[in-house]
């Protein structure tokens, strides 16, 4: 089981729009929530009120500060979960056959009961997707919600990750990567959809949107005309009045 | 490939119950799902008309916000002395007759002596009706320290506010520009909006010295000087106006800038309006040349004409407003400096405003008939907007910038109309419609009206007769005539000092005053302890009522504990602040989706036992009886007026009244049914314009929001303002005392003004700024014992700019001393490149006293975390005039908290911040270790 | 890296419990009887006890048959099956020397070939790991390989063996080191491609997402001092290579060579340590550490 399938039949995955993303970690709260109640053990805490407390998360927010040349430094929020790689290096390295790619859909999910917790996987990973529960000793990592996307149980509506559904600003999109007519692969083509670490050779399924330009507005220059006096004068401002409202 | 098989259709949950989020003030639908008897999951309700689906972190960390081992379990009655957190477990029969017992007399003799006020509770219109039957001046929420300047600003201006009050058109608006918003009320729909905007291609301007959320994706970052926001708005609307980039139809037809205003220097009605017989003000009509009312058939109100009677030429507001802002102090290059934005920067700022409003303007084929009765083909729209919330009113002049940004709207003509700027209902509503602050106290009876209201005068003022003030807050005095409010944040020194006079009760609720809720922590934990000379606390007898063992606990004598949000009913009225959209009315409610497990009760429920022991009018029937069994019945069966009560939907007999109904035993179970929530939408041809729409004027008359069409002007002008400046002036009866007349003169201009604070702060001494904010993830949120959001924020680093660090030597991690003239804080730093250079800040309340919230004494947020309150002082560094001012805006007395100035230096290496308290018991003992959750097995 | 005990005690102990044995299969000593049980048990109680040590590091050892079922794409799992195989095939073998005084020489072979085999694919195990480029690098099965070799002549007594050995392996150790430094630079992996944003300017780690610890922190993230780590690469030298090549340089003694294997044991454990304390792999740079 730890041979990577040759391709699999859709290449589930998410787009995160790093253009849109405020930072403000519902789509961690949520995963939370879903993948502690769901899929295999709970996400524990250790130390839950006290010092040094940690916790299983499978979706982390990370913020950066950018640097232009030239203007003002710029806050990139990042959130970072598995992303579901084509060339799945966690896979490869399992002792157990625990870590899978799964044929339908290229969704990397761990399969708990094999789980020795040798940790090798999240040594293999270069994103830091994969955590190790620390009260169940097994690897925990995004399943891409695979028990909600088909859940018969949920309204058609639902079936879709739970960071997704929940994400405020609709900077998180999921869909079928592998089919290049798919909302989720055209907004990668339009807005130029990025690799992270692509020199790792990992392949990732899922996909960071760059954030637009920002600080950009138009010099003064092209803008002018829309502030060219009407007078210099208070007094010339009211006759330019008299004559404005004249023609209303 | 044989791939392990998996169940792809697990149970999702047995059942699912709708209510209303609780986790923040935004008030969002929520799906429980509900695994044998308890919580499951949470998830946001896509029917709902708050968050359509998307919930926030706070939202979906619910399950441990009801599962927090900080819950309180049972009444308790304090048996150490106060702030040691030593406390017996009562029944609540015994708490409501020590409560009974305290209050009793104090109706009877004097009810001013109750104190009551609450903090994040959103029962408002509930609370407010205990305290008015109770007869107490004394009652007021915590707007006055959060964002009474924008409230206050925004109705006086245009009938609404920003808030959660109004909203941008998602759909149609081009340009958004944001002003000193981080995370705020409202705050998932305004992630979901800007989120839509981006995605349409459209521009977000962030006005704040902090780049983090909101800001961190605006398109343009303006990383403004803190307190200047006001110049460069004057600076932006002298631009636009200079450049005739104005909206001079919207202006004549929709506001009162046409409007005359008397010219009769010296006398009592100098500067007041200009109005007829009735009361209605006057224009001239560019028709007719004639004086006329300005709500007259057909009128075409001139911005230009001036009017001649008695020798006198009176000219109307448009004329004072070219004057005062054609002026050259507001220019670009004037203003640069100031506020850190370079002055070609503020022209493209105000040129793309310029442009998006009147090049990119647009029509909606949407016809509609105005007040005054003239049928419009389309509705023209303007696809710009803005919303604002505390980085520009929590600040001395805060309620005039937030004015002065009402006008940068109102000049642009995108209020009210397709994308722009919009009010949910049950705004629009001027100031005028609202009630005006009630102080007649009568012992052994209900007090004479509302408690808050907008005044329109001096003769408004909550002033005794001997000219002091009436309510323990001073609230709508000279001091901050407009404090609609009311001022939360001097309760307790006021009391304490005995200024305006003693009280017996202080009863509070959701109000963490002993700590982040309170400036001066270190003062006010001192006023609740002190003694005076005969062993007696200063402060008799404090109740307090929270779900949770904040740190306020400790300080009080008995404590109601409250439930958690899933165990309570509540209502979301739109007698209150209610959940409405701008294209809808609608409001929502709370129900029970678990049962407590300990003895506590949703503190309404007990206001409704405690008010019939009492026997408040309104609590108890004519036999004496208790007249509401809980919050639930009273949601249900409370009539405001006749045929208007808390929920608007399905009201009558039958349940199939909209609005306006008899009451309906089985509302609660239909808004169950429905989800949590009822609405009601606007018609189309009602849900623009609707200050002016007669169709919308008629809709609101039908839904009870007010009882007959209301339409009115926009104050560019606030003539009340006006009014106070008259009394200053020595004008009238009621007359401030001297030494307030010369700032009331100066601040109540009834034309948005702009002036500094920094010289009162002592800014030459303390030149940096320091500022908080709230991260999303915490924003408003009650606590942060949750075990999931303190792992996000379980400490606050104070942000310093890179100029900060490198001319201080620090790097990150390292510890840095902050001083203001109030006090001085030691605490861990990190460095912010995207941060106004002279600006530092942390995030607000992840300081956590140890002993509270159940957390570990050596828990971060009790370690590491911190406060920046310690550095604030309610009243201003002595100026060596005798006096100690207020640190708060001197029209409505919003406290200033940003204008808090420091100076910073390098600290040794410590392993806790200072200044570090002493440790509270903790009623409710620690929290588990370690969580493995799992309802369903 | 965290440096934990329970991985350095088990790739210290099992490279040199499985050099030992590749000599004792070669029949270097050419030991019978007791003499061979006591050097088997000695080479078995060091391969078994690493072994043993690295179960620690399992979240869920009760498991660890399983680790036998991926042979086919995992080193881990041939790294199990290369052991299980070299000391059942040495058991055998040392069954022949003790019990029987008779050496078969072809399951001597084969498990000394195994032997080296499992220690091969533990260094694979690392190797292959490109999100670590200080061990995704062609010398470090040559230093794991080395090192075993060096540690097995010496416990086996092959003194002009151990010699020339313990000399190659402290080169290819120091060779490691300097190459190891480059590694992260020469990687490609930095914050530019770990987030994408290099194309708008320089990228810092801000905020991390959460502001206490978790398991990625505590897994991967060990933060040494330039100096501190200096030191420690010379006391490891001196104690793995150069010590021991003294005392055996020294006219012979039991007591000599004890201290040095003593020494060499140490000075491996301390490398080992630094082979993990040392080794960055890129999830830091999303934390802006290493």
């Amino acid at each position: 089981m730890t041979t990577l399938p040759a391709q699999t039949e859709k290449k589930l995955g998410l787009v995160i729009d790093l253009d849109t993303c405020v930072g403000c970690h519902a789509c961690v709260i949520s995963c939370k929530g879903w993948n502690t109640e769901n899929y295999g053990a709970p996400l524990s805490d250790q130390n839950a009120y006290g010092a040094d407390n940690s916790g299983t998360f499978l979706n982390r927010v990370h913020s950066f500060e950018v640097q232009p040349d030239d203007g003002a430094a710029q806050l990139i929020h990042f959130p970072k979960s598995c992303l579901h790689c084509e060339d799945a290096p966690c896979v490869t390295v399992c002792p157990t056959g625990a870590s899978y790619k799964r044929v339908e859909d290229g969704i990397v999910l761990v399969n708990e009961s094999n789980c020795i917790g040798c940790g090798l996987c999240a040594w293999a990973c270069p994103y830091g997707a994969r955590e190790l529960d620390q009260a169940e000793g097994v690897m925990k990592k995004c399943t891409l919600c695979v028990d909600r996307i088909y859940n018969e149980n949920l309204p058609e509506e639902d079936r879709q990750p739970a960071c997704v559904r929940t994400c405020p600003a609709g900077a998180r999109h999921f869909g079928d990567l592998g089919d290049a007519t798919s909302d989720v692969s055209k907004l990668v083509a339009e807005r130029g959809g990025m690799d992270l670490m692509p020199e790792q050779g990992t392949k990732p399924v899922n996909q960071y949107l760059p954030p637009r330009p920002k600080d950009d507005m138009p010099e003064f220059d092209v803008l002018a005309p829309f502030l060219a006096p009407v007078a210099e004068e208070p007094k010339g401002f009211l006759s330019w009045l008299d004559k404005t409202l004249e023609k209303l | 490939m044989n791939q392990p098989v998996i169940d792809l259709s697990p149970k999702v949950s047995d059942e699912v119950r709708k209510t209303t989020c609780y986790m923040c003030a935004c008030r969002c639908g929520i799906n429980v799902h509900m695994k044998e008897g308890k919580v499951a999951y949470i998830e946001g309700n896509k029917d709902h008309p708050v968050n359509q689906g998307v919930l926030c972190a706070k939202g979906s960390a619910g399950i441990m916000q009801v599962n927090a081992p900080s819950r309180l379990r049972a009444p308790l009655k304090r048996v150490g002395p106060r702030g040691s957190g030593e406390f017996e477990e009562i029944s609540w029969d015994e708490a409501l007759q020590i409560a009974t017992d305290w209050l009793e007399p104090v109706r009877r003799d004097n009810p001013e002596k109750l104190a009551f006020f609450t903090g994040r509770d959103q029962s408002q219109s509930f609370t407010s009706f205990w305290a008015q039957g109770f007869g107490t001046p004394n009652y007021a929420a915590h707007g006055g320290f959060c964002s009474v300047n924008m409230a206050a600003a925004g109705i006086y201006t245009m009938g609404g506010a920003f808030w959660e009050f109004g909203q941008p058109d998602w759909d149609h608006t081009k340009l958004f520009m944001l002003f000193g918003v981080a995370e705020d009320h409202d705050s998932n729909p305004i992630k979901m909006g800007i989120g839509k905007i981006k995605a349409r291609g459209a521009r977000v301007i962030g006005v704040n010295p902090i780049r983090t959320g909101y800001n961190a994706v605006a398109d343009d970052w303006v990383g403004i000087t803190p307190g200047t926001d006001g110049l460069f708005i004057l600076a932006m609307v002298h631009c636009l106006m200079k450049a005739g980039k104005i909206d001079l139809h919207y202006l004549a037809q929709y506001t009162n800038a046409p409007v005359l205003v008397i010219n009769n220097p010296g006398q009592a009605d100098h500067g007041l309006l200009m109005r007829d017989e009735h009361g209605k003000e006057l224009v001239v009509d560019r028709a007719t040349g004639k004086l006329t009312r300005f709500d007259q058939p057909g009128v075409k109100p001139d911005l230009a004409a001036t009017y001649e009677k008695d020798g006198r030429t009176h000219r109307p507001v448009f004329h004072q407003m070219a004057e005062m802002y054609l002026d050259d102090q507001y220019t670009p290059e004037a203003v640069a400096e100031r506020c850190g934005i370079p002055a070609k920067r503020i022209r493209a700022i105000a040129a793309e405003l310029a442009r998006v409003a009147f090049e990119e303007a647009f029509e909606l084929d949407q016809s509609w008939t105005d007040f005054r009765g003239e049928k419009h083909d389309k509705m023209i729209g303007r696809p710009v907007s803005f919303h604002s919330m505390r980085g520009i009113s929590a600040h001395a002049n805060g309620f005039q910038t937030c004015r002065a940004l009402h006008m940068l709207q109102i000049i642009l003509g995108t209020v009210e109309v397709p994308g722009g700027f919009r009010f949910k209902p049950p705004y629009p509503k001027p100031a005028t419609a609202h009630p005006k602050p009630h102080v007649g106290v009568t012992p052994g009876a209900a007090l004479n009206g509302p408690h808050l209201g907008f005044v329109q005068g001096p003769d408004d003022l909550a002033l005794k007769d001997d000219g002091t003030p009436a309510r323990i807050d001073k609230a709508f005095t000279w001091e901050n005539p407009m404090s609609s409010h009311g001022l939360m944040h001097m309760v307790i020194s006021n009391a304490y000092a005995g200024d305006p006079y003693k009280i017996d009760v202080l009863f509070m609720y959701m109000a963490n005053m002993s700590w982040n809720s309170s400036m001066n922590t270190r003062g006010v934990i001192d006023m609740l302890t002190d003694k005076d000379d005969s062993g007696n606390y200063v402060i008799p007898k404090i109740i307090y009522s929270d779900a949770y063992s904040s740190e306020m606990v400790a300080y009080a004598d008995l404590i109601l504990p409250d439930t958690t949000y899933l165990e309570r009913h509540d209502c979301i009225s739109l007698l209150d602040r209610p959940i409405c959209e701008a294209d809808a009315a609608a409001d929502a409610i709370r129900w029970p989706v678990i049962e407590p497990d300990r003895d506590v009760k949703g503190f309404q429920s007990a206001l409704c036992d405690l008010g019939a022991k009492l026997n408040l009018p309104g609590f108890v029937n004519e036999d004496g009886s208790q007249k509401y069994a809980d919050y639930g019945d009273y949601i249900v069966n409370h009539e405001r007026r006749p045929g208007i009560g808390p929920l608007a939907g399905w009201r009558g007999g039958d349940g199939t009244s909209v609005g306006r109904g008899e009451v309906n035993p089985n509302q609660l179970e239909k808004y169950i049914e429905n989800g949590g929530f009822f609405v009601e939408h606007i018609p189309a041809g009602s849900n623009y314009y609707k200050p002016w729409n007669a169709a919308y004027q008629d809709w609101a008359v039908g839904m009870g929001l007010y009882d007959k069409p209301m339409p009115y002007l926009f104050s560019l002008y606030v003539e009340p303002m006006r009014r106070f400046q008259l009394a200053a002036e020595g004008h009238g009866d009621r007359q401030p005392p001297d030494h307030l007349r010369a700032r009331i003169s100066e601040k109540m201009s009834p034309l948005p003004i702009w002036y500094s604070s920094e010289e009162e702060n002592k800014a030459e001494e303390f030149p940096i700024t320091a500022l908080t904010q709230r991260p999303m993830a915490m924003y408003h949120s009650w606590g942060s014992q949750n075990a999931w959001l303190r792992q996000l924020h379980g400490h606050n680093p104070l942000y310093l700019p890179t100029r900060l660090m490198r001319e201080n030597g620090l790097s990150d991690g390292d510890w840095a001393r902050v001083t203001s003239p109030h006090g001085e804080i030691t605490v861990p730093v990190l460095e912010m490149a995207a941060l106004n250079e002279n600006t530092i800040w942390t995030w607000n309340a992840i300081g956590k006293r140890k002993g509270a919230w159940a957390l570990e004494e050596n828990a971060p947020e009790a370690t590491r975390g911190f406060l920046l309150n310690h550095l604030i002082h309610e009243l201003l560094p002595p100026k060596g005039d005798g006096l100690r001012w207020a640190n708060s805006d001197p029209i409505t007395g919003q406290a200033a908290w940003f204008d808090l100035k420091v100076r910073i230096e390098k600290a040794a290496p410590a392993t806790e911040s200072q200044p570090g308290f002493a440790p509270i018991k903790s009623p409710v003992g620690h929290g588990p270790k370690d969580l493995t959750w799992k309802v369903g097995k | 890296m965290h440096p934990a005990p329970s991985v350095i005690f088990f790739t210290t102990f099992s490279g040199l419990g499985f050099g030992l044995l590749f000599f004792l299969g070669l029949g270097f000593p050419a030991v019978t009887g007791w003499m061979a049980f006591a050097f088997f048990a000695i080479a078995y109680a060091m391969a078994v006890g690493g072994l043993l040590a690295s179960t620690f590091h399992l979240g869920r050892p009760e498991r660890a048959i399983k680790a036998f079922t991926q042979w086919r794409s995992s080193w881990l799992s041939r790294e199990a099956w290369c052991a299980v195989g070299a000391l059942v095939l040495m058991g055998l073998y040392a069954a022949g020397l003790v019990f029987f005084q008779t050496r078969i020489a072809f399951l001597g072979v084969l498990g000394a070939v195994l032997s080296l085999a499992t220690v091969f694919t533990t260094s694979m195990i690392y190797t292959q790991l490109k999100t670590i480029p200080r061990w995704h690098m062609t010398i470090t099965p040559v230093k794991f390989l080395s090192l075993s070799l060096a540690g097995g002549a010496l416990f086996a007594g092959q003194v002009s063996v151990a010699l020339v050995l313990l000399v190659v392996a402290g080169l290819v150790q120091i060779f490691t080191w300097v190459e190891g430094d480059k590694a992260l630079a020469n990687s490609g992996t930095d914050m530019a491609t770990a987030t994408g944003l290099g194309t708008i300017g320089s990228v810092r780690a801000f905020e991390p997402p959460h502001t206490g610890t978790n398991y990625l922190l505590r897994e991967f993230v060990h933060e040494i001092g330039r100096k501190h780590s200096q030191k420690l690469r010379a006391i490891s030298l001196l104690l793995m290579v150069v010590v021991p090549f003294v005392l055996l340089v020294l006219p012979f003694s039991h007591i000599l060579v004890l201290l040095a294997v003593v020494s060499h044991v140490a000075g491996v454990l301390t490398a080992r340590w630094l082979f993990f304390a040392e080794a960055e792999h890129v999830v830091g740079i999303y934390y802006g550490k290493r």
